[in-house]
């Protein structure tokens, strides 16, 4: 339970992150470290560097920035559920962000980490994905925003380059309708699946936890609702698409079952 | 990489490099029948690696990290053979894990029966069910962890060690690695939790001796969560086929168990004991014609098994609870009335059970009743009956446990008949320091039961001094010399009766050095008000520590008296203790997704007399919260290969706070025959009440939709397959997920 040998370097700024990231293939960010560290200690994840962006105290922050609210990477957890800005203009972020894990979690754990350590199983990845979400990535050249719908490419793999570090989640505005149903067997655990239903963007989105091997829209639930379809028989495709994993926590068939309940609930909440 | 040339390695050892180290393998200590066939357990495995967890090498190195990182590079030649972890697959010998044993079939063991077996065929009801309870993970929050270190000149050493067991360890150790026992001590510190797991004698702890003694240096070793999971006892790991035989009008007349146990790959110290351990309460707290119980013990390559908190008996209680239910529903009545008719009568004094041995005192109507009560059980009847005539999407379900323990381990005549090495008795000492404080050395060796409150409880109340005067030592061999420490909730019953006794002894000799100090006879003496008094002159008076400090003093002690005011007894217990109750629990099924929700939960224990209250409360919750985790949530996983898939907290899943529920607790009064405190044990009752009243609430839950079965732990998925089972082709019953809801939902308004 010790991690395997590693070097360690604390950047001062994102351009000092990047140009360390860059002379090491084998180097890794740590922000949080509740994902991280954990795969290390269990010698899973053997990073040659950590680099250490955790005192970058300029991407801490929520604010309003047009139609949009920006989030800076390294908002903690605990932050990004007491955003008064988020409670009141995309109420389903903070609600969710204060769901993950247990308080521990939620003092340590950035948004930022979540996002780019590309958990299928993480709480806010699927929100953010219904939200369509944009993610600010920095790089040695520059600067640039990627969608969420092309950021999560696989298992713990996203669109962000070795030597690119995510700055910002950028979240339009959402208060017409919203449901996040996590389902799990303890309070602190993953969600054996969630689903996130939120009216953004023009229409109704279903953002999918656990159901592949990154986080999902239930396409076709969407496409049902926008037909006019009743909450249980738009869930009823609920599935449609994923790849559920079969796991301690349920196999595949149940999951497969658990989303369509939970979307059916989720869609009925989110609109009334 | 050679062990040289990795930083900080000071030496890797494999059990060849330590043949000389143990001229005895790992003990164990109860060998219950003549015919038993006991594998050797080397700490180190010498032939084949039979579970995962079985050491092939120890690395030393200066720190952890040089120590884990130089194991990782420590390359094993292994072929790989079959493994079976299949009870049954196992019993059929195809692999065998000890060759020298010739079998996996490693014991069997019958009670022998109890009235007329006959009735198991030839009852007017005859309710057979067979029932499976996973391996359990014990889980101290706290692992183990030892340090060995020594004077090898002079051939002396210690082992501080992470044990419940200090004094039974120094036996056992000094066995195995030949280090005499005088040359031998033991120091249990702050152990944390143990929960059974830590009632063990682990190859570490011979490990870290041996190499201190070969390396000439402390040798420390701490697992990691992930040892613990592997190479730390499991509980459980148990196939009952049971029989309950009865009338229509719900008496029941016999109760029936076969039992296969896991033993896992070795035994542990007392891995075949344990099942027998709960071969006396299979009769639960019924008054039963006929009583049959045998089991048999298998080998697999899994972790040993061996006690977990209640050891045998939550087994029992789970399928006799089961089956109580099972049968209730058979004939169509209430499960509360079917346990309230068959309650054993009660009795003040002991008596002999349809199982042979003596219950000490019994009175299981007034904690039956009281459990009901504060249950509302009524109440939640009707609450239930509401719901189901709504066809809600969250049922409710109620179930009951009612139980009966054998605690206060144990008479050491019984202990002999039953093939067990050692004693059952325990020791105190108290030694009465001049002006005012009280020394207290016990046998027993708390790690978390508040002996050190509750003992000293027990010494002021009969030295008529405050607690807070009261010092108590234990868990270490060199300061409390003799004692066979803590397990099997038998602290109080047989340590804490053995400091009473001591206390009776110090008082004795309290009593004449009074009576010589304020020139009276010995009659003339009453204790009162904390000192003995002259009988009509009440203010003539000698407290204990005025007469601690003659003592000491000796100035003017009567003839033939010892300097130095002190007492010391070991204790025999003549019986065991039964402590008893009955657990009542709500629960709230979705029956959508599974999920249950514990929505009360009720415990009315009978402990006999209470010490401290708080102390009873805190065990009887934690116990409580270790039985719903069993229930609900806790489930030792391994592959086809033997790996274990439930290797981290992550995947073994142990319940917080925030799915444990508020109990409501309460308690009756039923003094134990077997010890004059009256005392008869609390630490097991919650793990052992609990499991089958949160299993029977969970069926009781959904039994209207069909179900009638099911395992443990019942998980979402366990429950939702189980409704979907018994609603095959039913449409319209609610709990269908696939389609069905819509489809329900219509139903529901056509």
């Amino acid at each position: 339970m010790i991690p395997a040998p590693f070097d360690y370097a604390r950047a001062g700024s994102v351009e000092e992150a990047i140009s360390l990231l860059g002379s090491d293939p084998d180097a890794k960010v740590l922000a949080g470290g509740h994902s991280l560290l954990p795969a290390m200690r269990l010698r899973i994840a053997r990073p040659s560097m950590l680099v250490d962006i955790g005192r970058i105290a300029d991407l801490s922050y929520v604010r309003e920035d047009g139609d949009r609210i920006a989030i800076g990477a390294l908002t903690r957890h605990h932050d990004v559920a007491n955003a008064e800005v988020l409670q009141q203009l995309c109420p389903i972020v903070a609600h969710a962000a204060g769901q993950i894990g247990d308080p521990q979690v939620r003092h340590m754990g950035t948004i930022g980490g979540s996002v780019a350590h590309g958990d299928p199983a993480g709480d806010l990845p699927s929100v953010l994905l219904a939200l369509d979400a944009g993610f600010v990535a920095q790089g040695p050249t520059g600067t640039r925003t990627v969608a969420a719908t092309g950021f999560f490419t696989s298992l713990f793999e996203t669109a962000l380059a070795p030597d690119e570090v995510l700055t910002e989640i950028r979240v339009p505005k959402a208060t017409a309708g919203w449901s996040f149903m996590k389902f799990q067997r303890r309070a602190q655990d993953w969600a054996v699946v969630g689903v996130s239903a939120v009216r953004a963007n023009g229409g109704v989105h279903v953002g999918l936890t656990n159901m592949g091997l990154t986080p999902l829209r239930a396409v076709g639930v969407e496409e049902a609702v926008g037909g006019g379809a009743d909450p249980a028989s738009a869930a009823a495709r609920a599935d449609e698409g994923t790849a559920p994993p079969d796991d301690a926590f349920g196999s595949a068939e149940y999951r497969r079952q658990l989303v369509k309940v939970l979307v059916r609930r989720a869609l009925e909440e989110a609109l009334p | 990489m050679s062990r040289k040339q990795m930083p900080g390695v000071i030496g890797v050892f494999t059990a060849a490099d330590l043949d000389d180290a143990f001229p005895a393998g790992l003990p164990m200590v109860w060998p219950i029948t003549e015919d038993i066939k006991i594998p050797t357990h080397w700490p180190l495995t010498k032939d084949v690696i039979r579970f995962a967890g079985d050491a092939v090498a120890v690395v030393v190195a200066g720190s952890r990290a040089q120590a884990e990182d130089a194991a990782e590079e420590v390359a094993v030649r292994a072929t790989e053979l079959p493994v079976v972890l299949d009870l049954e697959e196992a019993a059929k010998d195809q692999v065998v894990l000890h060759e020298d044993l010739g079998t996996n079939v490693v014991v069997h063991w019958s009670h022998g029966g109890g009235g007329d077996q006959a009735i198991f065929e030839s009852a007017p009801v005859v309710v057979q069910e067979r029932h499976l309870q996973p391996r359990l993970i014990p889980n101290a929050i706290e692992g183990r962890g030892c340090l060995a270190y020594g004077i090898p000149a002079a051939g002396e050493f210690t082992l501080v060690s992470s044990t419940q067991i200090p004094h039974i360890t120094r036996v056992g150790l000094s066995i195995t690695t030949g280090i005499p026992q005088t040359k031998l001590r033991i120091i249990a510190p702050d152990v944390g939790g143990g929960f059974g797991s830590k009632l063990n004698i682990y190859a570490e702890e011979a490990l870290a001796l041996a190499l201190a003694r070969q390396l000439g240096r402390p040798v420390k070793w701490i697992e990691d969560r992930q040892e613990n999971y592997l190479a730390t006892t499991h509980g459980r790991g148990v196939i009952h086929d049971c029989t309950l035989a009865g009338t229509e009008d719900g008496k029941i007349l016999g109760l029936k168990f076969v039992e296969l146990a896991d033993m896992g790959a070795y035994f542990q110290l007392l891995t075949p004991g344990i099942p027998e351990l709960g071969g006396w309460v299979y009769m639960g707290p019924y008054d039963v014609d006929a009583y049959w119980y045998e089991f048999t013990g298998i080998m697999t390559n899994a972790t040993p098994t061996d006690a977990y908190r209640g050891a045998g008996r939550p087994e029992a209680t789970y399928v006799i609870e089961r089956l109580v239910d099972a049968f209730a529903r058979r004939i169509g009545k209430d499960p509360a009335q079917v346990r309230r008719m068959n309650l054993h009568p009660p009795h003040v004094d002991a008596q002999t059970s349809i199982m042979g041995l003596n219950v000490d005192s019994a009175n299981y109507e007034p904690t039956f009743d009281r459990a009901l009560e504060l249950a509302e059980y009524d109440q939640m009847r009707k609450e239930q009956a509401a719901r189901r005539e709504s066809g809600d999407v969250r049922q409710i379900g109620i179930g009951l446990s009612s139980y009966i323990e054998m605690c206060g381990l144990a008479p050491s005549e019984i202990l002999g008949a039953l093939r067990y090495v050692a004693g059952g008795w325990d020791a105190a000492e108290i030694e009465c320091r001049p002006f005012g404080k009280v020394v207290v050395r016990t046998g027993t060796s708390p790690h978390g039961q508040g002996h050190d409150t509750s003992w000293s409880q027990i010494v002021a109340d009969g030295l008529g001094i405050t607690p807070d005067d009261v010092e108590v030592l234990h868990g270490d061999t060199a300061v409390s010399r003799l004692g066979m420490d803590t397990y099997g909730s038998r602290s109080a019953a047989v340590g804490g009766e053995a400091l009473r006794q001591a206390v009776e002894k110090v008082k004795e000799k309290a009593r004449i050095i009074a009576a010589h100090e304020l020139e009276v006879s010995e009659d003339d003496l009453e204790w009162a008000d904390g000192a003995f008094r002259v009988r009509g002159a009440p203010d003539k008076a000698r407290t204990i520590p005025d007469l601690a400090t003659s003592a000491w003093q000796a100035h003017s002690l009567p003839q033939g008296v010892e300097p130095v005011l002190e007492g010391t007894a070991v204790y025999d217990p003549p019986n065991f203790t039964w402590p008893a109750g009955t657990h009542v629990c709500v629960v709230e099924v979705d029956t959508e997704t599974g999920k249950t929700d514990v929505l009360r939960y009720v415990a009315v224990d009978d402990c006999g007399v209470v010490i401290n209250p708080m102390i009873v409360e805190g065990q009887v919750q934690g116990g409580v919260a270790q039985g719903i985790a069993e229930a609900l949530y806790e489930e030792a996983v391994y592959d086809g290969s033997g790996n274990l898939m439930t290797s981290s907290m992550t995947q073994y899943l142990i319940p917080s706070a925030m799915e444990i529920p508020d109990m409501i607790l309460d308690r009756t009064e039923t003094p134990s025959t077997t010890n004059a405190l009256g005392v008869k044990g609390i630490a097991e009752a919650g793990t052992i009440a609990s499991p089958p009243a949160v299993i029977n609430a969970v069926v009781d839950a959904v039994s209207h939709l069909g179900v009638t079965e099911m395992g443990k732990p019942a998980s979402p998925e366990r429950v939702w397959r189980a409704i979907q089972e018994a609603t095959k082709g039913s449409p319209g019953v609610s709990g269908g997920l696939d389609g069905a809801t819509p489809a329900q939902q219509e139903g529901g308004a056509s």
